[in-house]
């Protein structure tokens, strides 16, 4: 076993790595760190376009036959998030994205994950695509609006991080 | 000869009728009008007609369609003109009236969609060249500028046209779509290389 001495160089060393593992454990402390953290999702262009607040909780939006699926987590520490409603819309083959009866909304499992079944999307202002809101107190509100890779796709999804309100 | 210019006549008029029409007919039995109502599918036609209008017109301005002088063309080129505004102004009212918010975002420039763009720029450009058509006499600009003014705005329109079409996942099926934007295109380069709308820039440079 070598003993090495304590001179100035290691010391400054030691005491600088010493300093970095500690940094994420004090979060008012961390700035740089909280950029490495998981950042929030940004409300996409449009995804807020026919919104009716306060789409009420159901088994399925209509006959079904298309899944929207995803998963809600935390910004920062990316930890999964239960019980957030997530209220979703879409052009479908049953009703126009303003019409009441084409909102819905569900709740995410202890897992983060949301999944509810609606009818087909069709293509609507030239893309098909759907949307996805989190409006509620706790975070921050976020609006999306995916489009799916093709027409013929019967499942879309999109993954929220949410930032506390 | 006569024979001979007549089948050519008669087939250029039937390629540009087949060109127009057959798009519109893929787009009447597209199944997603199934689930759009009475208003987004005028919009939609709309939207499909006005872009055969835009095929149309240099051909009518170039003279290209047996039987139609260039002369006899230019005042079609002006009727069909106002056809073409209406067409767009029909187009953006249906649309607005089936989801607002969509209408105002791509207005705005704020739309998540790259195509409503070109759209919103081509929909400026005709409205630009139609309404310097229609001061033609009262501007009293020069022949030169006039033409140069109304081709350049022609062009975005033709193009701005095109590349909406072309971006849309919608009515329309693809193979007539392409068709009928490469055709709206090369009639447009004819005419814009035929009468030499550049003049005034070359001279310019002199």
């Amino acid at each position: 076993m070598t003993l090495y001495p304590i001179t100035r160089r290691t010391l400054v060393l030691a005491g600088a790595a010493a300093g970095a593992m500690a940094m994420p454990g004090l979060p008012g402390l961390t700035v740089p760190a909280r950029a490495q953290g998981l950042a929030p999702t940004q409300t996409m262009r449009g995804g807020a376009n026919n919104y009716l607040p306060g789409a009420p909780i159901v088994e399925r939006i209509g006959g079904g036959g298309f899944w929207m699926t995803g998963t809600v987590r935390r910004a920062g520490d990316g930890a999964p998030l239960e019980g957030i409603r997530i209220q979703i819309w879409a052009h479908t083959t049953e009703g126009r994205e303003n019409d009441p009866h084409s909102h819905g909304a569900t709740l995410t499992a202890a897992d983060g994950t949301f999944r509810l079944e609606m009818p087909q999307i069709v293509p609507v202002f030239g893309q098909p695509h759907g949307h996805l809101a989190y409006d509620d107190e706790a975070f921050e509100t976020v609006f999306l609006r995916p489009v799916m890779a093709s027409a013929s796709d019967t499942s879309l999804s999109a993954d929220f991080v949410l930032q506390p309100a | 000869m006569i024979r001979v210019r007549s089948v050519r006549a008669v087939s250029i008029w039937l390629g540009v009728a087949l060109a127009v029409t057959v798009p519109i007919a893929v787009a009447a039995a597209s199944p997603l009008l199934q689930w759009r109502d009475p208003i987004y599918i005028a919009a939609c036609f709309a939207g499909i007609i006005a872009l055969a209008l835009v095929f149309a017109q240099p051909l009518l301005a170039g003279g290209y369609l047996p039987e139609v002088s260039i002369r006899k063309g230019r005042r079609v080129h002006s009727f069909v003109g106002v056809l073409l505004v209406t067409a767009v102004l029909v187009h953006l009212v249906g649309l607005w009236i089936t989801s607002p918010p969509d209408v105002v975002d791509a207005l705005l420039f704020r739309s998540p969609t790259p195509f409503s763009v070109w759209g919103v720029l081509a929909m400026w450009a005709v409205f630009a060249a139609a309404i310097l058509a229609a001061l033609r006499l009262r501007l009293r600009l020069s022949p030169r500028i006039w033409r140069l003014g109304h081709t350049g705005l022609a062009v975005v329109t033709v193009i701005g046209s095109v590349v909406h079409a072309l971006l849309i996942e919608g009515t329309m099926g693809t193979g007539s779509k392409v068709l009928l934007c490469a055709l709206a295109l090369a009639a447009t380069l004819k005419v814009v290389l035929d009468l030499r709308s550049w003049t005034l820039l070359t001279r310019a440079r002199r």
